[in-house]
């Protein structure tokens, strides 16, 4: 093996490592004193891209709590706790809608849904404005947006005692595998 | 043989018998320790006798018969050690797992969680149901029965003065039962490994005369006094209008949460978050400011009131008695 090819297995390697250790720290990282945004300005978050003219540009906000999985664990805690189920019945929808289908009547990105808990929705949705803090309204919609698959399957709470919008990990039936090749399959005597 | 927290310093029958198993057990040890060193040393002193007469120290090797007996002796004193001992640890669990004489005993149904205790004193009366956090008060003499529950993961109820540990295990029932036999004020941690916070998961333990333990109850059951000055006022406000609401209970008001530790009573409590510093206003405000710089990862989110807000908010607290 030359020495070139070497040095590039080695660089090959640390960047799979690299990459590895990243992706994981970001999802298991738990930030218990790190500043959260503020929920977005009522004028700020838009439900729709359509718009007269030239589009202004998008404002975003960056949530803290997309594809971590300790954030999304705490937003599953704090769905059960406060009973949002009893109007959404874990993500199935009961007096309010569904959210584990892929219907957003005010939109489905972070900024849309925290923007839906603070202010509160006609029809039922009450509004939290100054009773949630910042993080756990971030924690809150990650949540949410793991209900209906928005979230990387990685960091999204794998199994559920309730419905999913996906077959539960604990519930897939079990697969027996199969011989790849005539050569491992065992002869007709040694079947059951 | 006493220090905090110590099993020795004896406060209930349970906790007597456990005493007393563990000196049995300790003293039994140290007499076969000394014993194997006195053995020891007699063979070391022969083989060293042995050389100095020019005797080389194999010279005279074990024959077949003396080894098996010798071996055979020594197998069947350790089976008899531990024979005395598992019997005597099986004597004493079945005594400290037996109910104590209980003819009325006191029903306290216990919640772990993460990272506090609830307390709810179970009665006849639906009506005198009280639940408290983080501080236990039982009276002298009268049995107590415990129930443990948990809200999240394993925890351990463990006041080492009364019982033994208990695990209090998510939807799981258990029991167990203590008495204080003398008047005392204990610190009790949780026992079991829990997260990140398990060490600052501590509760207050107070044992006192039964005449003494119905006035403290009398105060709990009654509802939180509306304040009266204008901070107080205020205070109430805040609390109903910001997080505070969404996880705590104070009865009298709109706040009827349970996702947090019960604050009715909050100023009367010796400590705060479970145990982790004294009740002052100092360390209040600093506690509801920003938990996390002193519990990192606890639930209670970092609250960033004015100044104003939270003096009032104080204020009102401290009202709480």
């Amino acid at each position: 093996m030359s020495v070139v090819s070497v040095t590039r297995l080695w660089g090959r390697a640390a960047a799979v490592a690299a990459l590895t250790l990243g992706l994981a720290c970001k999802r298991e990282e738990r930030r218990f004193n790190a500043s959260y945004p503020s929920p977005p300005a009522y004028a700020a978050v838009t439900l729709d891209t359509l718009q007269p003219g030239v589009p202004s540009p998008e404002i975003t906000v960056n949530s803290p709590s997309e594809g971590n999985a300790y954030d999304i664990a705490q937003g599953k805690q704090l769905f059960a706790q406060w009973n949002c189920s009893g109007c959404h019945s874990h993500g199935g929808g009961g007096m309010g809608p569904p959210l584990m289908d892929n219907e957003w009547i005010y939109g489905s990105s972070p900024e849309n849904i925290v923007a839906t808990i603070v202010e509160g929705r006609p029809n039922g949705m009450p509004s939290f404005r100054n009773r949630i803090a910042n993080n756990q309204l971030w924690q809150l919609a990650a949540y949410v947006r793991s209900m209906s698959g928005l979230q990387a399957k990685a960091p999204s709470p794998g199994r559920n005692d309730e419905m999913q919008y996906k077959v539960d990990e604990q519930r897939t039936p079990i697969r027996t595998p199969r011989a790849s090749s005539s050569r491992n399959v065992p002869a007709k005597s040694e079947r059951p | 043989m006493t220090w905090a927290g110590s099993i020795f310093d004896t406060a209930g029958p349970p906790a007597e018998r456990i005493a007393r198993l563990a000196w049995f057990l300790i003293i039994v040890s140290a007499v076969t320790y000394l014993l194997v060193l006195v053995a020891t040393g007699m063979a070391m002193r022969r083989a060293r006798a042995r050389r100095a007469r020019g005797e080389l120290a194999d010279a005279r090797p074990e024959t077949g018969k003396r080894l098996t007996r010798n071996v055979a002796i020594a197998a069947i004193a350790t089976t008899l050690l531990l024979l005395v001992f598992v019997t005597a640890t099986a004597l004493t669990n079945k005594a400290i797992a037996w109910p104590l004489n209980a003819q009325q005993p006191l029903t306290i149904e216990v919640t772990g969680n993460q990272w506090w205790w609830q307390f709810r004193y179970r009665d006849s009366v639906p009506s005198n149901w009280l639940t408290t956090s983080n501080e236990l008060h039982i009276p002298v003499g009268r049995p107590v029965r415990v129930i443990l529950l948990s809200n999240d993961v394993i925890h351990s109820f463990w006041i080492p003065e009364l019982h033994g540990k208990q695990d209090v295990i998510p939807g799981h029932r258990n029991t167990t039962w203590i008495q204080a036999d003398r008047p005392g004020a204990w610190k009790a941690r949780c026992a079991e490994f829990c997260g990140l916070q398990h060490a600052k998961m501590a509760f207050d333990v107070v044992a006192e005369s039964p005449a003494q333990f119905d006035r403290w109850y009398e105060s709990q059951l009654a509802s939180a006094q509306p304040p009266t000055d204008s901070s107080a006022k205020h205070g109430h406000d805040v609390f109903m209008q910001r997080t505070c609401i969404m996880c705590h209970a104070i009865s009298g008001t709109e706040a009827g949460s349970s996702v947090g530790p019960e604050l009715t009573h909050i100023a009367s409590r010796p400590s705060i978050a479970a145990g982790t510093l004294p009740n002052t206003r100092e360390n209040l405000g600093r506690w509801i400011l920003n938990p996390q710089l002193i519990k990192p990862g606890v639930r209670m989110p970092p609250n960033a009131l004015p100044p104003a807000e939270m003096n009032a908010l104080l204020d009102y607290l401290e009202t709480l008695k």
